[in-house]
């Protein structure tokens, strides 16, 4: 090390200089937007929760089971989500379907989320298409670590995200809160 | 003895013994599936075949006989090519709905297609659609889709039980398994069939979508129904709690014992064990307290206990022991009893119906230790006498082990006198009953699947249960109970293993002399008088 830079002085003044320039620069750029001239961007990412980034296509968000045409879970409860599932998040009990042709379907499904690590080998493991990671809902926080177990019916009832990557099932309300 | 090669290993067998039990003694397993060594020989699967030498073309090895100086190849690419087709040729019309199959995990279509198949499916067909989801009869369903018609059940049912009730009907590819008209499968040793079916074609009603098989950990036990002690293996299911609504003990599966059940079990003791997981189970030590009953601790109900039996001259206090005890605590309870100088002990209580009996695996004798607690010389006393004695005020101190006595021949009246007649009534059993309500001191027990012990079944022969699961709540078994009891009367130490009481069992008695849980081993060794 050189016994200028030693010094530091002078690596802190071109510090300052750095930062007060993208200050300036930034700042003249957003009072350019904000009094019309949309061309003009500052330096922001993005604006969320407005302005959402297009997420990835394969991106692992929420889970969601998949129906069958008359609406009821393709799932059926063969296990192998819970099996391979390396959180132990997944809690599926087993019925049987009306229908002897599907046979097996399942009564309860519980993924509790507080667990889950989203490793997507759900979704991997299914053998019927059960299971998917597509709703592009990424916002369930919560209160308490009730508010996050999922049960079959909020699971059934995600939709995927659209084309754009936006979820388009509103992102669902944990039990310990109201709306 | 024919001498022969398998495999380029030598090895000399008995007359008439089959390719596939000759391998069997090498270790070498030949995959088959309708072969079963209890049952005649079908030879319907093909999957056996073997290459021997000097004959032109593979051969089954379930119906070939050895012979002298036979040279028996069963790994040649001939063998596996010839496997591989047979494989390919019974999973054509197989429904591969594994997902939805209670066997998946341990069928062995699933273990011979990864071992013996892999190959690439040319079917392109549409595959016949069978029956699915039949009831048989009160313990098992029918897949006929997944059936490979290795006719098991069907030998089965006409050799093992007599009772005929399946059949193969229709013909070709549109062969299905199925019941002869007015026919239920509904003998005494149905769920056989579903434990030899080596596909997903049987399978168990109580077990239907309870747990996937290899979520279940498994214990080698002895069944407690009867005086027979059939080998059997309990399977427990303990990492997922939400399976099987709860249960612990999800099945039981014969385990085979050549002396004592084959491979067979009755469906009473294959169904018979939802006790253990029963609401009536008692989990925590109580005592009775006027109306109210309070749970206390073991620390607290020990003394509680030694001291009420301590409290009563000896003539004043009756045990009514049960045969389900085992071994090691009726050995217990006889030098408990030593020690306290009590003579009025017995195990016997008439049950209010005799029980069933057959020529086959059935004991009329619901008890699984009879013979023991006579071996082990407890008794003497009349436990009808020892009852009216508690009517007539004579014994202030009933102990009871596991019985209902209000269940029992004895009359209703009789019973409730004398159990309102004591001054005191423990119980220690497993699961709470009619008479443990008028029980002062509750002593719960542990089931036999959570704990240790040993059983003498009717012919003399002590075989040894394990423990497959921790007691339920704060149960504890019933030799650490007693052993407890005997420490806190006597100031002996007390055992900290089964096995300990064992030894101490098989050094005081002469019947059980010279044994061990070592000896006994896994399939069980005759008591001294038994032995030829």
């Amino acid at each position: 090390m050189k016994p200028v830079q030693r010094v530091y002085l002078r690596e802190v003044a071109s510090g300052l200089v750095l930062t007060a320039r993208h200050f300036f620069v930034n700042m003249g750029r957003h009072l350019a937007h904000a009094l019309g001239r949309t061309e003009a961007r500052g330096a922001v990412t993005i604006q969320y929760p407005e302005e959402r980034r297009p997420y990835a296509p394969r991106l692992r968000s929420l889970h969601r089971l998949v129906r069958r045409e008359d609406g009821s879970p393709r799932c059926v409860a063969c296990m192998m989500c819970e099996t391979v599932c390396p959180a132990h998040c997944i809690y599926i009990v087993a019925g049987e379907h009306p229908n002897p042709d599907i046979e097996k379907v399942c009564t309860e499904f519980t993924i509790d989320l507080g667990k889950c690590v989203f490793c997507g080998y759900c979704v991997e493991a299914c053998p019927e298409d059960a299971i998917r990671m597509d709703t592009g809902i990424l916002e369930f926080s919560s209160y308490s670590r009730g508010g996050m177990i999922y049960t079959k019916e909020t699971l059934l009832s995600l939709e995927p995200a659209g084309p754009d990557g936006k979820p388009r099932s509103p992102v669902p309300i944990p039990a310990d809160r109201t709306p | 003895m024919p001498k022969l090669t398998i495999d380029g290993r030598p090895l000399e067998v008995p007359p008439g013994t089959n390719l596939i039990e000759a391998a069997r003694r090498l270790g070498i397993e030949i995959p088959h599936y309708c072969y079963h060594p209890a049952l005649s020989i079908a030879g319907q699967c093909r999957l056996c075949v073997v290459d021997i030498e000097k004959v032109p073309r593979p051969q089954v090895a379930c119906n070939t006989v050895v012979a002298e100086g036979m040279v028996v190849h069963t790994e040649t690419e001939r063998v596996l090519e010839t496997r591989k087709s047979i494989m390919e040729f019974h999973l054509i019309n197989h429904p591969l709905d594994c997902p939805v199959c209670d066997q998946a995990g341990e069928c062995w279509l699933q273990i011979y297609y990864m071992k013996h198949g892999l190959y690439d499916p040319r079917m392109v067909d549409e595959k016949v659609h069978k029956p699915k989801a039949v009831p048989l009869g009160p313990h098992v369903i029918l897949d006929a889709e997944r059936c490979i018609l290795c006719s098991r059940c069907v030998r089965f049912c006409d050799e093992v039980t007599g009772t005929s009730e399946l059949g193969i009907f229709h013909r070709g590819d549109r062969s299905e398994i199925g019941l002869f008209p007015g026919q239920e499968l509904a003998n005494k040793y149905s769920g056989n069939v579903v434990d030899i079916c080596p596909v997903g074609a049987l399978t168990d009603r109580d077990f239907r979508f309870q747990v996937r098989v290899w979520y279940l950990d498994t214990q080698k036990s002895i069944c407690p129904g009867c005086a027979r002690g059939c080998n059997i293996e309990v399977h427990v299911s303990r990492r997922r709690v939400h399976h099987a609504e709860g249960r612990r003990v999800v099945r039981l599966k014969p385990r085979f014992n050549e002396a004592v059940n084959k491979w067979w079990i009755c469906d009473a003791g294959r169904y018979g064990s939802a006790f253990v997981d029963g609401d009536t189970r008692l989990q925590a030590p109580a005592r009775r307290d006027g109306e109210k009953t309070l749970e206390v601790a073991w620390t607290e109900m020990i003394p509680l206990a030694a001291g009420r039996l301590r409290g009563y001259r000896a003539d004043e206090i009756g045990i009514l022991a049960s045969p389900k005890l085992s071994n090691e605590d009726l050995f217990l309870l006889r030098r408990l009893c030593d020690a306290l100088g009590v003579g009025a002990v017995d195990y016997r209580v008439p049950p209010a119906r005799p029980g069933d009996e057959d020529d086959f695996l059935i004991r009329a004798d619901k008890n699984a230790n009879t013979r023991g607690a006579e071996l082990v010389g407890l008794g003497g006393a009349d436990s009808r006498a020892i009852l009216a004695a508690a009517r007539e005020r004579r014994v202030k101190c009933l102990w009871i082990f596991c019985h209902d006595l209000l269940a029992s021949a004895w009359p209703e009246g009789e019973v409730l006198d004398g159990l309102l007649g004591a001054e005191t009534v423990i119980f220690q059993g497993t699961n709470a009953n009619p008479t443990s309500a008028y029980a002062h001191l509750v002593l719960p027990a542990a089931a036999y699947p959570e704990r240790e012990g040993t059983w003498t079944n009717f012919e003399g022969r002590v075989q040894r249960f394990r423990q497959a699961l921790p007691p339920l709540g704060r149960a504890l078994p019933d030799w650490e109970i007693l052993g407890r009891l005997l420490q806190e009367v006597q100031g002996a130490p007390r055992p900290a293993r089964a096995e300990d009481c064992f030894r101490d069992l098989a050094a005081t008695v002469p019947a059980f002399a010279g044994m061990s849980y070592r000896s006994i081993g896994d399939a069980g060794q005759l008591v001294q008088t038994a032995r030829p």
